[in-house]
């Protein structure tokens, strides 16, 4: 019985991997870093984990997961209320419709769905700020994010795969 | 019907994101007040990755500067005898000063206390410029205090939880600090624009501000008081005048947010509409 029990933690522990990471790297993406110009164009490592458990685990990462996660970053990050939420909501779906061209073939279309991924939920932003802000904003760090967020994919997708592969497999 | 349900359920979502960005508009009050509690709640956690975080960037630094040790020594040196010579003139005038108050009967602005805190969360994006601090109201923290890092303003307090709080920075697209140049006296308004370097607005036609002179707060509108040194103007052209902030603003470990004691607080609130929302 006992062993049951621990059984049903160290599942349940395991489940909750794609939430916790998620999480995890959102509060990593708002370290201190003090390189000079980094944090403007901090790459987004909530949407790169976002996506990576919405194409591998959607079971265990929900939509409903990503909404909450994106408005706990709105509050925590001061970004307008819902607008992080509304791009991760939106990537998932996208996520979910295109899976099965990401799902299986190479790393390059891995690799090449996120970079989609990153460009749609820069424009999103880009929009959805300018319109509650009503200030036309210079498109410049939306797209150097986004262009730093698709070189840098492969680094936190690999740790990703990692933990995938040892806990979850 | 399971994908049917499914793509209703997305919708829910995406609807739900946009009434809550409607609802920011209409009772920011209230999310401000989220904010604050949430802030709290994962303050601590901010602190504790912000501290290897902190120190990964000092070995950066000292391996930086470890490069140009002698070149650094030598201008430091320079830079002692000078100052030092400028010490002998700031104690000669403070003494004039002191005497010359006394003779005039002048009543000084309220003494100004400080609070020094902690970073521990600088959440980046493309649209917004703000940090978050390790002190809140328990340590005296209080909405629209100045914000200062070692000579000069980086921005003010917008929202203040139990122990932790958030500073916008002058940068962000919804800072303005009413300031004042340095040779002209001309009064302007600091415009935050979300680029490294905020902009000079309302200046008068026919005045040209010289790049290189320094930019103060005027003490206009009550937020802030006057004197303290926020920029460098950096450039002018066709009208546009922007400003380097006079702190590195990527590069803040401690910030002091400075308690003048003066009764700013509505003031403050009226010169911001729908700051930080």
């Amino acid at each position: 019985m006992a062993v049951g029990i621990w059984q049903r933690l160290d599942q349940a522990g395991r489940n909750s991997v794609p939430f916790s990471t998620t999480v995890a790297a959102m509060l990593v993406s708002m370290m201190p870093l003090q390189l000079p110009g980094y944090s403007f164009v901090a790459p987004p490592l909530t949407l790169m984990a976002i996506y990576y458990w919405a194409i591998y685990r959607p079971d265990l990462l929900k939509p409903y997961m990503a909404f909450g996660i994106g408005v706990l970053q709105d509050l925590l990050g001061g970004s307008p209320l819902g607008m992080s939420a509304l791009v991760y909501v939106l990537g998932y779906w996208l996520v979910l419709t295109q899976r099965r061209y990401f799902l299986g073939n190479s790393f390059w279309f891995l690799w090449l769905g996120f970079a989609l991924v990153a460009v749609g939920a820069g424009a999103v932003q880009w929009v959805a700020y300018s319109l509650m802000t009503m200030h036309l904003v210079g498109p410049g760090n939306v797209v150097a994010q986004a262009l730093l967020a698709v070189v840098l994919f492969p680094v936190p997708a690999w740790c990703f795969s990692k933990l995938h592969r040892s806990l979850l497999s | 019907m399971r994908a049917l349900l499914q793509r209703f359920s997305f919708l829910l979502m995406v609807l739900a994101a946009i009434g809550l960005m409607m609802m920011a508009r209409v009772d920011p009050v209230f999310i401000d007040a989220a904010r604050a509690r949430v802030t709290d709640a994962f303050a601590p956690i901010l602190g504790f990755i912000a501290r290897p975080a902190g120190a990964v960037a000092s070995v950066l630094e000292s391996g930086r500067q470890l490069t140009a040790l002698y070149a650094e020594n030598q201008r430091l040196r320079e830079d002692n005898e000078r100052l030092r010579q400028w010490q002998q003139t700031a104690l000669r005038l403070e003494a004039e000063n002191n005497s010359l108050r006394g003779l005039l009967a002048y009543k000084p602005d309220p003494a100004a206390s400080y609070i020094t805190a902690r970073v521990i969360a600088d959440p980046g994006g493309a649209f917004v410029r703000t940090l978050v601090v390790m002190a809140g109201q328990r340590d005296g923290v209080r909405r629209g205090q100045a914000a200062m890092a070692g000579q000069g303003v980086i921005g003010r307090v917008v929202q203040v939880g139990e122990w932790s709080s958030r500073i916008l920075l002058v940068t962000d697209l919804n800072a303005r600090i009413p300031v004042v140049l340095e040779t002209t006296r001309q009064r302007a308004m600091l415009s935050g624009d979300n680029s490294d370097q905020p902009r000079l607005m309302y200046i008068p036609r026919g005045v040209e501000p010289t790049v290189g002179e320094r930019v103060f707060t005027s003490g206009h509108g009550g937020l802030f008081p006057a004197g303290l040194p926020v920029g460098i103007v950096a450039a002018t052209h066709d009208g546009e005048t922007r400003v380097t902030p006079i702190v590195d603003l990527s590069r803040i470990e401690y910030v002091q947010l400075v308690d003048f004691g003066i009764p700013g607080g509505l003031a403050a609130e009226a010169a911001q509409p729908g700051a930080m929302q």
